[in-house]
């Protein structure tokens, strides 16, 4: 790996390792990056260079990618931190919040019966939007009060909504398909 | 120009060379060549003054291929040896024939490549093999314009082209001996050719509809960088379809048999695309028909009933559009430009209901069938360092999912669609059998979530794994996508630090071997010429190497390297000095591998410096 590996991608960026970023400085940083490192600027250079900048212009991606979504900034915070996630064993544990998510299927599955499933769709997808925002708010203060375990929690229900987010969109687009 | 140049931007060792460059689009139906000179991008002409080259090749018995109007225009009359179409056939498999060649009247060949074979009087043909033929009479048209060899080339593809496709072009100018700066996509360079860099910054959504593909792009401008947001779209759509559409009407009208013989059918190809275009100005048009029994038949289409048929291409059209929009995660409104493309965005109807969809008129004023040639010259010729001040920057995405095969048929997503590339991804695996030296990988691109509804790409084949107890290996297989967005696989054994051995076997593609087997049998390529072109080339690279270093060591040698290590890249230096003297090809590149090994963490800890001082910047800037 060209780019030193030692810096987190808070480093790479320059940021200090907090959860507000400003999303215009990052976007601005990130293009700044891309235009030393981008295999286009090495389109006369030779193959090791050119190697190097792929490399070097992927770990820039992957770092604006991981710090630019709230839910993925707030999960590499924490790892960083040292939490530990498990993708296969790691859930939300919180049962108010479970039978809020059964709930949600549930309304997501009713949505095909509806006259405008889009329409449902969209509400669907606001109310999500939502409680999102309301997680983020509360892995905001999690985080300064310097309080893990809570903010695990609160980043393991996070991505339960993302994927909330992801069966709609998948919907979302079989019914435009069924509308050609 | 160089890595080892980049903390002096706008520095170039050598001001007043311009490397010849150009921007090839290589058509469903029309392929053209485009050039900057004097400032200027414009297409390049044939000896009669022809811009538009079409993508027809006609294989003659005993003398050489004809490329272009000379082969379209006996295409009816020597339909098996006359290939158009054939981007359609690029990165496909004999399985996709069925589908994607049903009104194509070629004969293939029964093979045991994953490639189809066309067969011809000159023997069976490849796709690639067909293509590098369109590129080999661009490129002599460009260099006998510009009166010298080229540098290189930016060739254009739809966004929407997968890895295979994306593959099979650049082994077609692999073929025609073109060096490729990058594939980029159609869209992008409409939208560089319109100069929409300059100024403005917001979203700007490109409508691509052409011969036979047909892709949306959105993408976001700011500070010079142009960055795809999303594209869709769909390969087999197009002006194609809408002549196919008028000869089904026509047939139907006319009471021609299905089964009409290859120069019957095309025949009313012909006439069914003249009525296209007559009714692009006229509100009807006349046309007239021989039939196979020399009798004729006469009858009109009027606009109307020329946009009812082509209206489920206009519908899936837009579908793609809204789409894109919401891959982009942007709305209509946030549009501030619809550029257009391909000469079926003539047709007034498209126009009417892209005007309509984004609530804006489109950009029409570039000639919408050079748009995208000019766009990848103007590319070319700042990839080619003939602009070092130039800022613009484009940041591609990938088109389709990329995942594996997991138990039980099902997709595993590695690389998500529209993730800006290049990019990078590593996944650990293990074995599960004990003393298991190797195993395999199927890829494939696609959004479905079982095997058999996506595409497969790629079964790559893992070996030299050492031998130990099932699951105790660590294999860490990385899935390294490049600018072009090709793929390419490496795998390492974590415990052991052994670097596994990659073993390709592309689904729809020729493998290293058959290309290079392609370039042997090539008649542009005698011997002679090879050996020639060879030490030439590592000449040129040698020099590129030297002049870079140079330039490098001058800013920063003293300040980034120990004494010891200086003196290393110094004599390794000098070694490639000595070589480059001889008419040793091989000593040379040699000698270029020796110096990029000596300097490897020179160039490392150069970019790492230049990001460090970039980032630096910022810091003051916002204090200020």
């Amino acid at each position: 790996m060209v780019i030193d590996a030692s810096r987190n991608y808070f480093e790479l960026f320059d940021f200090s390792e907090s959860f507000d970023i400003d999303a215009s400085v990052l976007a601005d940083k990130y293009r700044e990056l891309q235009s030393l490192t981008h295999p286009d600027r090495y389109a006369n250079a030779s193959d090791q260079e050119r190697r190097l900048a792929v490399q070097a212009a992927s770990y820039i991606n992957e770092a604006f990618q991981i710090l630019k979504q709230p839910q993925s900034r707030a999960r590499y915070l924490l790892s960083l931190k040292g939490v530990v996630f498990n993708d296969e064993t790691d859930t939300a544990a919180d049962t108010e919040f479970l039978m809020e998510q059964i709930e949600l299927r549930e309304a997501l599955e009713e949505a095909a019966q509806k006259d405008d499933p889009l329409a449902r769709l969209d509400e669907l997808a606001s109310e999500i939007s939502g409680r999102s925002d309301a997680l983020i708010q509360a892995f905001r203060e999690q985080f300064i009060n310097d309080d893990t375990v809570a903010a695990k929690e609160t980043v393991l229900k996070m991505r339960f909504l993302q994927r909330l987010h992801h069966e709609i969109d998948r919907l979302a687009e079989q019914f435009e398909d069924e509308l050609l | 120009m160089a890595l080892l140049q980049i903390s002096e931007p706008g520095m170039s060792t050598n001001p007043h060379e311009q490397r010849l460059a150009v921007g090839i689009d290589l058509g469903t139906t029309n392929s053209l060549v485009a050039s900057v000179r004097s400032g200027v991008a414009e297409t390049l002409a044939d000896d009669e003054g022809r811009h538009i080259l079409p993508s027809v090749v006609r294989y003659i018995k005993d003398t050489d291929v004809v490329v272009g109007e000379a082969a379209k225009t006996v295409a009816a009359d020597d339909p098996l040896n006359t290939i158009a179409s054939v981007k359609r056939l690029m990165g496909r498999g004999i399985g996709d024939l069925k589908t994607v060649a049903g009104h194509v009247p070629y004969e293939f060949a029964g093979t045991d490549s994953s490639v189809p074979r066309i067969r011809t009087v000159v023997g069976e043909v490849s796709p690639i093999e067909v293509s590098s033929e369109i590129l080999k009479a661009l490129k002599a048209r460009a260099e006998q314009t510009l009166g010298g060899e080229l540098a290189g080339v930016v060739i254009t593809v739809p966004a929407y082209f997968d890895d295979a496709q994306r593959q099979a072009t650049k082994d077609a100018a692999r073929l025609a001996g073109l060096n490729v700066f990058r594939l980029l996509n159609e869209p992008t360079a409409a939208a560089v050719a319109y100069g929409l860099d300059q100024g403005t910054e917001g979203v700007i959504a490109v409508f691509d509809l052409g011969g036979g593909t047909f892709d949306v792009s959105i993408l976001r401008l700011n500070k010079g960088v142009f960055e795809v947001l999303a594209t869709g779209g769909d390969t087999a759509l197009g002006g194609d379809d809408f002549d196919r559409a008028i000869a089904g009407w026509l047939m139907e009208q006319a009471g021609i048999a299905d089964d009409a013989g290859h120069k019957q059918m095309r025949r009313l190809m012909r006439d069914a695309c003249a009525a296209k275009e007559t009714l692009t100005r006229q509100e009807d048009a006349d046309i007239k028909l021989e039939l196979a029994d020399g009798s004729h038949w006469q009858g009109q289409l009027t606009r109307e009933q020329f946009n009812r048929l082509i209206e489920p291409f206009t519908k899936k059209a837009l579908a793609a559009c809204r789409r894109a929009l919401r891959d982009a995660g942007v709305s209509k409104q946030d549009v501030i430009d619809v550029v257009m493309v391909g000469g079926s965005t003539r047709v007034p109807n498209v126009r009417e209901q892209v005007g309509e969809f984004f609530g804006k008129p489109p950009l029409v004023d570039i000639d919408p069938d050079k748009v995208v040639a000019i766009g990848a010259a103007i590319q070319a010729d700042i990839l080619a360092g003939n602009k070092p001040d130039d800022e613009m920057l484009l940041l591609d995405v990938i088109p389709l999912s990329l995942g594996l095969e997991t138990m039980g048929g099902l997709v595993e997503k590695v690389i998500n669609r529209n993730t800006t590339i290049p990019v990078a991804k590593a996944q650990e695996f293990t074995t599960y059998k004990d003393g298991q030296t190797a195993m395999a990988i199927h890829i494939v691109q696609g959004e479905r979530e079982l095997v058999d509804d996506c595409r497969s790409l790629a079964r790559f084949e893992l070996r030299d794994i050492p031998p130990m107890v099932a699951g105790q290996p660590r294999i860490r297989v990385t899935f390294q996508i490049d600018a072009d967005g090709l793929l390419n696989v490496t795998a390492e054994e974590l415990t052991s630090g052994v670097q596994a051995g990659v073993e390709v076997k592309p689904s729809y593609g020729l493998t290293d071997n058959e290309i290079e087997t392609m370039l042997k049998d090539s008649m542009a390529y005698a011997q002679d010429d090879m050996e020639q072109r060879r030490l030439r080339e590592q000449q040129v690279e040698a020099d590129r190497v030297i002049e870079a270093l140079d330039a490098a060591l001058a800013v920063d040698g003293k300040l980034l390297l120990s004494e010891d290590e200086y003196a290393a890249i110094i004599s390794a230096r000098d070694m490639l000095i000595e070589v480059r003297q001889g008419n040793d090809a091989n000593a040379i590149k040699q000698a270029i591998k020796q110096i990029e090994k000596t300097s490897e963490d020179y160039v490392a800890r150069r970019m790492n410096r230049s990001i460090q001082q970039a980032m630096a910047g910022h810091k003051v800037e916002e204090f200020e």
